[in-house]
């Protein structure tokens, strides 16, 4: 076993894992932070995504081991307190999910997208930029849309001090 | 009129706890001193079970148990059942092969369950699993269909004699025959349907425990349908009597028909849970999920149209063999047969037909519904052979198709049908104008200028949803009843909760059920709360699939509002000294009409449970239940078409435009039923271009991840034109025919029939792969350098 700690949105956490414990059986089990999904064991699904030191990961191929040290969010920590990031008021404005399972994992993508691309963004590269996340339930055209008007609408809000 | 009534695009109420994280899906819950459950599966796809040693695995950290098929019999656990009759045309009954939640003797498909394990962590049940010593005996397999057919096939089952299960037939043989001796033009076709893995993107997951004080267990389960699942546990599995088992399905991550099922590991979860006195919980994973969800589709079939002189239908003769895999899943022989033989008229006037099916047994994973169920196949091959037909023919697909459509309704198929409703003429023109049909060459033209190839296909679908009559489901073997039930109470201070047999596992019904209410009292929806998934809660239903929970579940909760509107309106009457039909119920007042006296509805409400001052003879309360049972199907039908574009140099489509004009009946909600059909499409499309369940000839699934199961990406689909026509359904109360399946039925043959056009070779099948695409080219090109 192994001790690990972290800071998990906002608070430092800490806990007892085995070597070979995923960073997202860490957040679920551990932390009961339960928003983080695990769809698949291939890496390619993405309901697992989640940002570390500010970058979009898989939680369900990393180990909490490797994430000792960081800082992470999930969607739980996306927004204070009843806030909601624009990401997440576009998706549900626009329909962008239906069963909500691959929703946290497509909103941190999307939060990623468009914190690394600017708010600039066409469709295809909306598209292109999702490959690693899956949706089998709204068929991609309101998750898109929702991407889209958050980017556009996150463009408009006046520059937060860097 | 309230704003959020019938037809407003109201956000989901349900939104905000998916967004935020807050989603309560199975895996999520933990009970106190909870184990897990990891099961030993086989690695072969037939073999003989000699023998399972546990000692090893017994000894190994956290280990409370091993658990075998042996003990599970012992202990009384029933078989699992196939839940629809279906008899052979000799007038026998379907051969039905045992099946057991573990598997003792025989394992029939890699995967399937013979042990399973339960340890404190999941790791350790996991570790241990792999540590059961299983001896098997490898037998001979057959994974296809037509080679479980063929003499001297591998038997499966002693039941089921050369593997088949049921020879079954529907129509007229004869006049169809009669139609095809007189036909002037018959076209032929061999089709197809590939298998598919549902995925949704929850896998599945079971959380049982056993109160021993009270001799009651709890289930949280990732289900279409509690109650269903309850009933079948109990009745047929001897679980637990029903009224000491609550199943409950909590926030559930899709499911397109494959959590219809009561599947082994939600039985061998419940038992376990007693046999080991603590919780017992198992979630899949993606693997496990490939290999043990049930599958859809895997149908081979001949097709064959008859046309007159005047290039009229007169005859549609098809033969089936439906791949039902290693087992009877619960619905499966209802798929092949009900859901998709009956559905072989499509939009047309056809005044013979005749299908044979044979379902047969192979050493594959279970197939039973996915979304779609029966209606896909049969519209696959309907549309594709009206394509051939008309391109046969020299005529154009909307011309043959609009000289054969059904026009007057209602129009009785020669296969048990009833259309009651439908303007097929408006969907295909509405669909034709969206993609710009006349422009079509000019963008094929451009195309060609690039090098790329261009095509266009349509697919005019029609569908059975809101399944169906109880007396008729009953009188073709089913065994239940499809009705739903609902019950609507107002509570004192006049908030509204609404008990729903249906289930939303995506579908929003939080949000257009509460719609409902605020449709006709004027209440907004924040006042209205939907209660579903839990048998505790709601007495019974049958769950959601099928399109059924808008046609059938809302049409039982319109029943219950009735009575609720009834008696708010014989209160507010004598609490107003009014006559009860001058009380008229909008935006949360009850007025009486052509006066300034009202009161609201929360003072109706409130009067109704203190009782101070009720007609006289008037129980207290305002609660009313109802049972609604469906009178006919509904037939949703549309038209959708695909343009693609082909690449020459590698094979890839892409499709570039995707319109689907539908008539769905009354809509609720159109945001919500858009994006149904975004979705639905998606899985068409997937279905065409990219999904493929594969086997090996040992039975391996070659497809078992998502590394080898080409789901579509956002960068696979377009954005989709989605557009409506309208006529209602004339039988339910709020005239819906339902949404749910229709992209993932119509799709698949406006793909390829814009495929084959593009690439001249109408022999292609699904999916349309690079590789097959591009070989089809190669072959043609050869073709042509030889002439």
């Amino acid at each position: 076993m192994t001790t690990v700690s972290m800071t998990v949105n906002g608070k430092t956490v800490s806990g007892e894992v085995e070597d070979r414990t995923l960073l997202v059986q860490f957040l679920r089990e551990n932390l009961e932070l339960t928003g983080t999904h695990v769809g698949c064991d291939t890496s390619q699904c993405g309901v697992c995504v989640i940002h570390m030191d500010g970058k979009a990961i898989k939680s369900c191929t990393t180990l909490a081991v490797q994430a000792s040290g960081s800082t992470l969010t999930t969607i739980e920590g996306l927004a204070p307190g009843d806030e909601l990031h624009p990401v997440q008021k576009a998706f549900r404005e626009h329909h962008g999910l239906q069963c909500g399972f691959c929703t946290p994992g497509m909103v941190m993508a999307a939060v990623d997208m468009i914190d690394r691309l600017g708010p600039n963004l066409d469709e295809a590269t909306i598209r292109h930029e999702l490959e690693g996340n899956i949706c089998r339930c709204t068929g991609y055209h309101n998750i898109v849309k929702a991407i889209k008007a958050a980017a556009d609408e996150m463009a408009a809000l006046p520059q937060a001090a860097e | 009129m309230s704003s959020e009534g019938i037809g407003a695009r109201v956000l989901r109420k349900e939104d905000k706890r998916f967004i935020t994280g807050a989603g309560r899906y199975t895996d999520d819950m933990a009970l106190p001193r909870m184990g897990y459950a990891a099961f030993v599966r086989s690695p072969h796809a037939h073999a003989k079970v000699k023998s399972i040693d546990a000692s090893a695995a017994l000894e190994m950290p956290g280990v409370d148990a091993v658990l075998d098929g042996h003990q599970l019999v012992g202990d009384g656990i029933g078989n699992i059942i196939c839940g629809w009759m279906i008899h052979s045309k000799d007038g026998t009954p379907m051969k039905m092969g045992a099946w057991r939640a573990l598997e003792s003797e025989v394992v029939r498909h890699v995967g399937q369950a013979v042990a399973v394990v339960v340890a404190d962590t999941q790791q350790q049940a996991r570790d241990a699993a792999e540590a059961v010593m299983v001896d098997y005996e490898e037998l001979p397999a057959v994974v296809d269909s037509l080679d479980a057919l063929a003499d001297g096939a591998p038997q499966i089952h002693p039941e089921a004699e050369g593997n088949l299960i049921f020879d079954w037939e529907i129509g007229d043989e004869a006049a169809t025959n009669d139609a095809f001796a007189k036909a002037k033009h018959i076209t032929r076709l061999e089709i197809d349907n590939n298998r598919l893995v549902p995925n949704p993107m929850e896998p599945r997951s079971a959380l049982a425990s056993y109160d021993k004080a009270e001799e009651h267990y709890t289930l949280y389960t990732t289900s279409q349908n509690p109650h269903v699942a309850r009933l079948v546990l109990s009745a047929f599995y001897n679980v637990a009597p029903e009224h000491k088992l609550r199943v409950v399905a909590p926030d559930v991550g899709g499911g397109f028909g494959s959590k219809i099922y009561i599947y082994p590991e939600e039985i061998v979860c419940l038992w376990a849970s007693k046999r080991v006195g603590r919780p017992v919980k198992w979630t899949s994973d993606r693997t496990e999920a490939f290999l043990t969800d049930a599958h859809g589709r895997d149908h081979h079939s001949t097709a064959e149209l008859a046309l007159d002189a005047d290039d009229k239908i007169i005859g549609f003769r098809v033969s089936t063999a439906a791949n039902l895999g290693a087992y009877m899943s619960l619905f499966s022989s209802s798929v092949p047969t009900y859901l998709y033989a009956t559905l072989l008229s499509g939009q047309y006037n056809i005044p013979a037909i005749y299908a044979n099916v044979k379902a047969v047994y192979t050493n594959t994973t279970p197939v039973d519904a996915y979304r779609g169920a029966g209606r896909p196949e049969a519209t696959y091959l309907v549309e594709r052979i009206i394509e051939t037909a008309a391109r046969e023919r020299g005529l154009s697909p909307a011309e043959f198709r609009r000289k054969n459509f059904v026009c007057e309704f209602p129009h009785q198929t020669p296969v048990i049908m009833c259309y009651d409703a439908g303007d097929y003429e408006a969907s295909l023109e509405l669909a034709m104008k969206a993609i710009d049909y006349d422009g079509f060459p000019a963008r094929r033209a451009q195309s060609e200028a690039e090098g790329k190839l261009r095509g266009i296909g349509m697919s005019c679908y029609i569908e059975a949803c809101g399944i169906a009559p109880s007396k008729a489901v009953g009188s073709l073997g089913a065994g239940v009843g499809l009705w739903e039930s609902a019950e609507v109470r107002v509570n004192p201070v006049g908030t509204v909760e609404v008990l729903t047999g249906s289930h939303s596992h995506g579908q929003g019904h939080e949000t257009t059920f509460a719609q409902l209410i605020a449709d006709r009292f004027g209440l907004p929806t924040a006042n209205v709360s939907i209660v579903h998934g839990d048998t505790d809660k709601v007495q019974f239903g049958m769950g959601t699939y099928g399109s059924r929970s808008g046609a059938v579940g809302m049409s039982a909760i319109v029943k219950a509002l009735d009575k609720v509107e009834a008696k708010a309106k014989r209160i507010a009457a004598h609490l107003m000294e009014a006559a009860e039909g001058d009380i008229v119920i909008e935006d949360g007042e009850v007025k009486v009409a052509g006066t300034d006296k009202k009161l609201s509805f929360t003072e109706v409400a409130l009067a109704a449970y203190t009782g101070h001052n009720l007609p006289e003879g008037m129980e207290p309360g305002l609660k009313e239940g109802a049972f609604y049972d469906p009178t006919n199907f509904t037939f949703p039908a549309g038209t959708h078409i695909c343009e693609v574009e082909v690449d020459p140099e590698t094979g890839q489509v892409t499709v570039v435009n995707f319109v689907a004009a539908d008539d769905f009946g009354q809509i609720i909600n159109p945001m919500i039923v858009e994006g149904q059909v975004h979705g639905g499409l998606t899985q068409g499309i997937g279905q065409a271009l990219l999904e493929n369940a594969v086997y090996d000839d040992e039975g391996q699934l070659l497809s078992a991840s998502y590394m080898d199961y080409t789901m579509p990406r956002a960068d696979d689909v377009p954005s989709y034109i989605v557009d409506t026509t309208t006529t209602l359904c004339p039988g339910n109360p709020l005239g819906m025919k339902g949404c749910g399946e229709a992209g993932a039925i119509g799709a698949p043959p406006a793909v390829i029939n814009a495929v084959t056009d593009a690439i001249g070779d109408n022999s292609m099948s699904m999916p349309a792969s690079p590789a097959k695409v591009w070989s089809a080219l190669q072959k043609g090109g050869m073709k042509q350098a030889a002439e």
